[in-house]
């Protein structure tokens, strides 16, 4: 999915060489969607067909991951898991996009109160290590996986808008802009006709980094009891709950999941920092 | 050189200002009564209990003078009680803060040796070396250090047998031994950042003229290494390590977590989920404190490392 969207913005010459990990991260990534599109088709069990004698059985062909404590398959729970684990994120960061780069974009062609204000807005959330801002607006507002998709997609919004900022300023000052302005063109019009467009290539590539890093996120606030609640079914969660297990002697409930984040975590990563080395070489 | 040393301590002032308003004033932000929340239980509110709470937390007064009084007795150590453990604040913070502070200073041990020394490898062995540092950082940084923490629980803890799964240990010795596990797991995505920045500063320092003139010079390689090549990396590599130092405040409340220590990030999380206020308050405002005041520290003393860095102004 990724690096079809990511390659067609790619100029042909560039296009035709990419790395073997890429390609693998890639791979992987289009299967996850695959799986999680498909999840009700490929899932040999439901995800919630709870088989109390069949309590936390290793890999069998009945269950080729095995089981948890209340016998539920593994291998349904983590491909129907890929559904909330994926769709967060995303709807995480479409969340941050729209206010980050919507601020980068206003205070660095306006400047004045509006970039003291994004610059102030940064530093106060830059003083809160890690999650721990979105950790104080879960205390505030309650837990739940709303919660957590906003209060993170929050916390990524100036990070998105400083680096939008960034490479707003240094586009605005490129002749084409001034020829539209001369043209009698409002500057909002510019701005999302011509500039933002033309910083796509580049934001693309961070967002697809920062996809991962959401997905990290939320995974944590899950594991944490802070995220997805215990009806619905979230790869954080699911190492949650199979932790108990695992002093026990039985591995796979937490492994199965965590495998499946760290994974989809590592793909991304590749995919991303590849995607940006790609789309930020034209700058 | 000490001349950017006031603006800098006027920018830390100003930023702990800020972040610990928000935190205080962050139960305004919720939807209903203050005093609701504040009370920890969502049920069961008498009028009496309300109007005891309103009292104790003087919430007649306006936000500001709330604030003020808040800060004042926080700065004086007095934090307010628990509803939960019916306990002074500080006292509770006090008696898990041993643990994390341990906990992190290990870890730090941890991510220093293994990062740096990664990192000056990759740099020095190109080839194979190299590409086996890099692709076990990428591998290192995608991991969640919750799912660090129960794959080495399963491996070491479990089938190995080699490290206890539970409790803190007796002694400096079996402390050690309990907190080695969690020290890892906090480590791990640390570790990461650190070998990179290492061997991004080396391969940089190393490309420099007065590299090339030490070897025209016929310095050993050694030397060359070790005199001039790490010692012009030592800079960034030094101010990383405080920042993701700095970070790992943050990073204890999913290990201690996980492992079920009793420290100051799993305190956070029973708070939360117990709708502690008072203490959910004063374990954020400490964490910030904490990280706020290691990063500008970092800030200070990288002129120290580096003299071609002034405080005033920027990189040279």
């Amino acid at each position: 999915m990724t690096t079809l969207t990511a390659g067609a913005l790619l100029p042909v010459k560039v296009r035709a060489r990419r790395p073997v990990p890429v390609m693998l991260a890639g791979g992987f990534l289009a299967l996850v969607v695959v799986a999680a599109v498909f999840a009700p088709l490929l899932a040999p069990y439901a995800p919630d067909a709870v088989d109390l004698s069949a309590s936390l059985a290793g890999t069998s062909p009945e269950h080729l991951l095995g089981t948890d404590a209340s016998g539920q398959d593994l291998l349904s729970r983590v491909l129907y898991g890929a559904r909330s684990s994926l769709l967060a994120p995303l709807a995480l960061l479409a969340l941050a996009a729209l206010l980050g780069i919507t601020m980068g974009t206003v205070a660095a062609w306006y400047g004045g109160w509006v970039d003291t204000l994004l610059s102030r807005v940064t530093d106060v959330m830059y003083a809160f290590p890690g999650l721990l801002f979105v950790v104080l607006v879960i205390a505030v507002f309650g837990d739940g996986l709303t919660t957590s998709v906003v209060a993170v997609g929050l916390a990524y919004a100036p990070t998105i808008a400083r680096y939008t900022r960034s490479l707003a300023l240094s586009e605005r000052s490129k002749p084409y802009i001034d020829a539209y302005r001369v043209q009698g063109m409002g500057g909002a019009r510019i701005c999302v006709r011509h500039l933002v467009p033309n910083l796509s290539g580049a934001l693309v590539g961070y967002l697809v980094v920062l996809f991962g890093e959401g997905l990290m996120s939320l995974a944590t606030l899950s594991y944490l009891g802070f995220g997805a609640g215990s009806p619905s079914i979230d790869w954080g969660l699911m190492v949650q709950e199979g932790q108990d297990a695992v002093v026990q002697g039985a591995l796979l409930p937490a492994l199965v999941p965590g495998t499946a984040i760290a994974a989809v975590v590592v793909a991304f990563n590749i995919v991303g920092v590849w995607v940006s080395d790609r789309l930020g070489q034209g700058r | 050189m000490l001349r950017g040393l006031p603006r800098r301590i006027a920018g830390l002032l100003a930023t702990l200002l800020a972040a610990s308003f928000v935190i205080f004033s962050a139960v305004y932000a919720a939807p209903g009564d203050p005093a609701v929340l504040l009370s920890g239980s969502r049920q069961e509110l008498t009028p009496e209990k309300l109007a005891a709470v309103r009292a104790e937390y003087h919430l007649d007064e306006p936000l500001v003078v709330q604030y003020g009084r808040w800060l004042w007795e926080s700065a004086q150590g007095d934090l307010g009680r628990s509803f939960q453990y019916r306990d002074q604040v500080a006292d509770l913070i006090a008696a898990r803060l041993p643990t994390t502070l341990e906990l992190v200073a290990y870890a730090t041990v941890f991510f220093v040796v293994l990062g740096v020394g990664s990192g000056v490898l990759a740099a020095l062995r190109r080839g194979w070396v190299d590409s086996a540092v890099v692709g076990g950082t990428t591998l290192a940084a995608s991991i969640p250090s919750f799912v660090a923490a129960i794959a080495l629980v399963s491996l070491f803890g479990v089938q190995l047998g080699w490290f206890p799964v539970t409790g803190q240990g007796e002694g400096f010795a079996g402390r050690l031994h309990h907190l080695t596990l969690p020290a890892f797991a906090l480590a791990l995505g640390a570790l990461a950042v650190i070998s990179r920045v290492t061997r991004q500063a080396m391969a940089e320092a190393y490309a420099s003229d007065h590299v090339e003139a030490a070897r025209a010079a016929g310095l050993t390689e050694r030397e060359i290494v070790v005199r001039h090549v790490l010692r012009n990396a030592l800079g960034p590599i030094v101010t990383m390590c405080g920042l993701v130092m700095a970070g790992m405040l943050a990073g204890t409340v999913v290990v201690e977590t996980a492992f079920g220590l009793s420290g100051v990030g799993s305190l956070l999380v029973s708070a939360i989920t117990t709708h502690d206020f008072p203490v959910t308050q004063a374990v954020l405002l400490l964490m910030v404190i904490g990280y706020v005041v290691v990063t500008t520290l970092v800030d200070l003393v990288h002129p120290l490392i580096d003299p071609r860095v002034s405080l005033a102004g920027k990189a040279a």
